[in-house]
């Protein structure tokens, strides 16, 4: 379990984690989101002990960070933003390397490197020096070096940040296989990601958090949630189509074109299967018709939008603590 | 200790994974045959011992040690493995003398390196070997003094030239402190104020080794020094390790 209570990180006048309390159990894929600058790397590098707090505490299984600095980062993997890596060694020195400082040796040291080259796929570029390696190789080495230990908790910043598609969809797989009775936290502002791998999301902005929950439970706080996105091929009047179902609260334009439209639910109301056959009923000339996507993305924009300078907060609801 | 041990491998193999101490050791060696036997007279003075090459050897570390010193902490940094190394389960002081031991045992395989001139003294003449082993220990305790200070130097800066020109002008001053020009300079002090400057420059304890006095006092100023440099590194890098 990761305890943080009330961290506060500053830099001479910036407060970079301002009041940070939140705690994560095992089993858990904590996304980390926010807009840069937000506070993420800088709380990702008090938890794993490269920077002290300057005030408040982190406990990693009861360990505190600032009295027993070594116990948390043995039970830590860590890929640090950019994945550093030593570019002189090549990939197998450098895990040697690593698994050497996590205590390994011998049989037991070869078949953790063997089964980590393994699972992210380092096979083909053993030899080669990493400095010679490609973006997502080196990514991969990063994350190769952080779960080399089997770690009981996993702290990824930016994993699939330079991946390809492809990459970036092993990664996640990775991560899910991963995360059973770990803790994970990663860090991004790939919201499809917290979406794909997290079962849970914090949003901070200026070192705060703004709002915590399961992604479906972010998405359910947009104003999107439920909407329903209508794309007509001809010119029709859609106000006075619905003005008859109360639970729509509002139609908005979405494109130029002037035909795509939205429609807003009310409060909690389902319109979806309603509108659905109305449309078919009446013969609206309709194109497209489906639940409005994004969902996470408008609420992340929703609750960031003007705190990214870490001042004053205009939105201070949707925190759950 | 295992741990210090781990890195202080790794850097040591760092070393040879690049040019980097092929060239150190090459030109180290070429710099002590020109110093030596042209510059130093090593012939013409007649006289079967090592003065002329030891006498040179804060001269050339006063160049080639910051060199070699630079990166230590500057490239980690620049790099971010900084960041890496200090998430590991390694305490700073493992981290910073393993890197200091390995780049002192480079520069001390260079030193060895030259035992040609030595097979010549002694192909010459009858030199004092127990002097000339002497003068060996007292120059590489006054390399790894030099490479104490590049240390924190380079903890300083994540831009290794700035580290080298740091550490080239503050090796200087504890070079040229013992120099007679700058003695001099101070004959108008009183006796302690001179002395106390010429008790801080290597010169003055190299000097005294290498004629073979085996001084405690000077072989712990030594070991001293570096030991504080090297702690002046840890604070360094504890605090500017987020810059």
């Amino acid at each position: 379990m990761i305890e943080i209570n009330q961290l506060t990180k500053k830099f001479d006048n910036f407060t970079a984690v301002d009041n940070l309390s939140f705690t994560v159990r095992e089993g858990e894929v904590l996304g980390f989101l926010g807009p840069n600058g937000a506070g993420k790397s800088t709380t990702m590098k008090v938890i794993t002990g490269f920077l002290a707090a300057t005030s408040g505490s982190v406990k990693v299984d009861g360990h505190d960070i600032a009295t027993d600095p070594l116990a948390v980062k043995a039970l830590i993997g860590y890929l640090p933003e950019g994945a550093p890596c030593y570019p002189d060694m090549t990939v197998l020195q450098f895990l040697d390397f690593i698994a050497e400082i996590r205590g390994f040796s011998g049989q037991e040291k070869q078949r953790r490197i063997d089964k980590v080259i393994g699972d992210v796929e380092l096979g083909a570029v053993c030899h080669k020096t990493i400095d010679t390696l490609s973006k997502g190789f080196k990514r991969r080495v990063g994350l190769a070096q952080a779960i080399l230990h089997d770690p009981k908790v996993l702290i990824l910043d930016e994993p699939t940040d330079g991946l390809d598609p492809n990459q970036k969809h092993q990664v996640r797989q990775l991560i899910r296989n991963l995360a059973k009775d770990k803790i994970v936290i990663i860090s991004t502002h790939i919201l499809e990601e917290v979406s794909a791998v997290c079962t849970r999301a914090i949003i901070i902005a200026g070192g705060r958090i703004l709002a915590d929950g399961t992604p479906k439970e972010l998405e359910a706080r947009s104003r999107y949630f439920g909407a329903v996105s209508v794309q007509l091929t001809a010119d029709f009047d859609l106000h006075k189509a619905v003005a008859s179902v109360t639970e729509v609260s509002g139609i908005e334009l979405s494109d130029a074109s002037g035909r795509r439209h939205v429609l807003l639910p009310q409060q909690g109301a389902q319109i979806f299967s309603k509108v659905l056959d109305m449309a078919q009923n009446e013969r609206w000339p309709v194109a497209e018709f489906h639940l409005v996507e994004g969902l996470l993305e408008d609420y992340f924009r929703s609750v960031t939008q003007g705190t990214v300078t870490g001042s004053a907060q205009k939105h201070e609801t949707g925190v759950t603590q | 200790m295992r741990i210090l041990q781990i890195i202080f491998k790794r850097e040591l193999a760092g070393y040879f994974a690049t040019p980097l101490a092929y060239v150190f050791i090459v030109i180290f060696l070429v710099m002590n045959g020109i110093f030596t036997f042209d510059l130093g007279g090593f012939y013409v003075r007649g006289q079967a011992d090592l003065m002329p090459f030891f006498s040179f050897h804060p001269w050339l570390y006063l160049f080639m040690i910051p060199a070699i010193a630079m990166g230590l902490w500057a490239d980690e940094r620049k790099t971010g493995t900084i960041e890496l190394l200090m998430t590991l389960p390694v305490k700073l002081t493992d981290a910073v003398l393993g890197k200091f031991l390995a780049a002192w045992v480079l520069c001390g395989a260079a030193l060895l390196l030259t035992f040609p001139i030595w097979i010549t003294v002694n192909y010459l003449g009858d030199p004092d070997n127990g002097v000339i082993v002497a003068a060996y220990l007292g120059s590489w305790l006054m390399a790894g003094s030099f490479l104490a200070i590049g240390s924190c130097m380079s903890a300083m800066t994540r831009n290794s030239v700035i580290a080298f020109i740091l550490t080239v002008a503050i090796c200087f001053v504890f070079v040229a402190s013992g120099s007679e020009i700058v003695l001099n300079a101070f004959n108008w002090a009183p006796q302690v104020l001179v002395d106390a400057v010429a008790a801080l420059s290597f010169l003055t304890h190299f000097d005294a080794i290498s004629k073979g006095v085996l001084d405690v006092r000077d072989i712990l100023f030594f070991l001293v020094f570096m030991a504080s440099w090297l702690f002046a590194s840890a604070i360094v890098i504890e605090i500017k390790k987020a810059n």
